[in-house]
């Protein structure tokens, strides 16, 4: 079952005749992905690794029953294409695009939220459901299918912990990535809901970073409603207070937002916090057994 | 990016905000050619907050005090930055002190509108202090910030009349402006109380910059330094830290961890450099120019999961510049068996652990500041 994507996604790629999208749309095929369209305005009638390109979503979907959405087009066009996507109902949108200016980001939440489509992104590696779906940009050999569901704001340190699961021998359900922008379409309480439903999740990781209230928000929901093992790193612990860092927009000031405030906030919810990204493996496989 | 005083105050004065006559000026000299009403007030540009307190705004009388003030002040160090630059404005009797702003809630993804009767301090305290003295509207961005919460927030403000009238469409115009400029802060502090008309007093503007492409003419970001801003043109971000060991990583969620990696093994970040998603070999070579060029870097720990990023791109980048101190590199991800391998052929050592990379890393600085120690 999993959450988000699986077996029955059918996915259009926007800006699959681009450096990115062409290569990862390879990648998605290979990983058992139904690519099934690609959009790029002006290129329709192409094919890029065997998928037909159209000029429009509307006609992709038409003619391909496309029903999900991946987009890898430059920051500046991203805010127009993901509104494409939505009002073609295509659920979910994923933007793997960086940079996008934050006030399309706000626009195209709330046609998102009107339209009940779910966003993730922008400026996230997207969503994988191991052996089914990979939409996005997650390195396929990482995974194993398997009982823990993934939540996280950064892409590299999903697939840190991800490789430490699999190797420990524990599979994933889903791995979700929310994207690092200062405004995103899925929140972590939203992502710990599914994960929460989810049958085939049995243990959830969450992966956050200083900055913002997310995580604080998250460890509420966890204390009221989460009776799944769960186990989370926060990362910053060492970072300056008032540095930016990073294009993530993680800035801290005071202690609102400060690792140590995210950490004491899940630990009296009952999640277990590893120290290291390296040590989410063994926390997990404990709180398992 | 942060805007001076001077610079949010002349996208005000673009919209028809109402602000004092002054003027920015780099040298005392100047004061002179001036056409002020007197007395003026002397204020210190610069980015941090707290000016006042340093020391930063002062009051004049009559030219030649103003032109002292400005000697004293221009060439201060408020909180480590430089003052460059002063506006010399008008200065104005204020009878009551309000705030307004525009600003993006992370939360839920929606502009707030913040207003409070209670201007000239900090928001920040107010909210702890006095919650209920601080009014706010949600805009839903297909309809924008409207008429009827304007003058909700006017009439929380206790203003009636033709000075509510006034509130309604400053704050309607700062929301105008808020949206246009692509700005994530838009906040007047204190919108202050003059003669019976609401003026400008303050001006401060944080804008996207990521949407810098749709503002062509915006001033130069001033709030980096010198290393940051080359990094930046780059499109890479780059941060300064006061320890030994460079560090070069890609998304930010992974450097931070990079970061406390380090420290967990007894070591101190130099700096950082976040090549960010799908880092060319060019991004990486220039990286590898930048975090070493800050003085006292004695190792770089290079940590790359690649993803949308190559570990083949990065590794070709690493072999046309390789690292000049001693570096661990740790690669895996994307294409990792292609760039282990032109690593290898370029006898350059590389792991796939990034726990047994920070160790390492760790040990080269230490190793290198016990040489430098001994000779």
């Amino acid at each position: 079952m999993a959450i988000i994507v699986g077996a029955k996604t059918r996915l259009l790629v926007q800006g699959i005749t681009g450096y990115q999208g062409a290569f990862h749309t390879k990648l998605m095929l290979e990983a058992g992905t139904k690519v099934v369209a690609g959009v790029t305005p002006g290129k329709g009638g192409e094919r890029v690794h065997g998928v037909p390109v159209f000029d429009t979503v509307d006609e992709a979907v038409r003619q391909t029953g496309a029903n999900a959405c991946c987009i890898f087009v430059p920051a500046r066009f991203a805010g127009e294409a993901a509104l494409e996507a939505i009002a073609s109902h295509l659920n979910p949108v994923v933007i793997i695009t960086e940079g996008m200016p934050v006030h399309d980001a706000i626009e195209v939440l709330a046609y998102a939220r009107q339209h009940h489509v779910r966003l993730l992104g922008p400026n996230g590696p997207g969503v994988t459901t191991p052996g089914l779906c990979r939409v996005g940009i997650m390195p396929t050999q990482l995974f194993r299918p398997g009982p823990v569901g993934l939540v996280s704001r950064s892409g590299t340190l999903t697939y840190e912990v991800v490789w430490g699961l699999t190797r420990a021998g524990l599979g994933q359900s889903t791995a979700v990535g929310l994207g690092g922008d200062p405004i995103v379409g899925t929140s972590f309480v939203e992502a710990l809901e599914l994960f929460n439903r989810d049958p085939d999740t049995h243990a959830i990781v969450l992966l956050g970073e200083i900055g913002g209230s997310a995580e604080e928000e998250a460890a509420r929901y966890i204390a009221r409603e989460v009776k799944k093992p769960v186990v989370a790193y926060i990362a910053g612990r060492t970072a300056p207070v008032g540095k930016r860092m990073g294009h993530a927009g993680a800035v801290i000031s005071g202690t609102e937002g400060t690792a140590d405030h995210k950490i004491k906030a899940l630990e009296a919810a009952g999640a277990r916090v590893a120290e290291l990204p390296s040590g989410v493996a063994e926390l997990v496989k404990t709180r398992l057994s | 990016m942060k805007l001076h005083e001077y610079q949010a105050k002349e996208i005000f004065a673009r919209y028809g905000l109402p602000i004092q006559n002054g003027t920015v000026i780099e040298r005392p000299e100047q004061i002179a050619g001036l056409s002020l009403r007197y007395p003026v007030v002397v204020k210190a540009q610069v980015l941090v907050g707290g000016r006042g307190k340093a020391g930063g705004i002062k009051l004049a009388a009559a030219p030649a005090e103003a032109e002292e003030r400005a000697r004293g002040i221009l060439g201060m160090d408020i909180k480590g930055e430089r003052v460059t630059r002063v506006l010399v404005a008008e200065a104005v009797d204020i009878e009551t002190e309000y705030y307004l702003a525009f600003v993006t809630d992370r939360r839920t993804g929606h502009v707030v509108a913040i207003a409070s009767a209670e201007g000239g301090v900090e928001i920040e305290t107010i909210a702890q202090t006095d919650p209920e003295k601080i009014a706010r509207a949600e805009i839903e961005p297909f309809l924008g910030f409207r008429v009827f919460q304007a003058r909700a927030l006017g009439r929380r403000l206790f203003l009636s009349g033709a000075l509510l009238d006034e509130f309604v469409k400053i704050a309607t115009t700062l929301y105008r402006l808020y949206w246009t400029e692509d700005a994530d802060l838009a906040e007047i502090n204190p919108l202050a109380r003059v003669g019976g008309h609401l003026l400008c007093v303050d001006a401060k503007l944080v804008l996207d910059d990521n949407a810098t492409y749709r503002h062509p003419n915006l001033p130069v970001n001033e709030e980096m330094t010198e290393l940051e801003a080359e990094a930046k043109k780059h499109g890479l971000s780059y941060v300064e830290l006061d320890g030994d060991i460079a560090v070069i990583g890609n998304g930010a969620g992974l450097v931070m961890s990079t970061l406390d990696l380090l420290a967990h093994f007894g070591g101190r970040a130099a700096n950082f450099l976040d090549i960010g998603g799908g880092a060319s070999a060019e991004s990486m070579q220039t990286a590898l120019g930048i975090v070493q060029r800050k003085p006292g870097v004695r190792a770089v720990f290079i940590n790359i999961f690649g993803g949308i990023t190559r570990c083949d791109d990065v590794a070709r980048g690493i072999v046309d510049n390789p690292p000049k101190v001693p570096a661990s590199i740790r690669l895996t991800g994307t294409n990792e068996v292609e760039g282990q391998r032109i690593l290898k052929d370029a006898g350059i050592a590389a792991g796939m652990d990034p726990d047994e990379g920070a160790r390492v890393a760790v040990q080269l600085a230490k190793a290198a500041s016990g040489q430098r120690g001994g000779r």
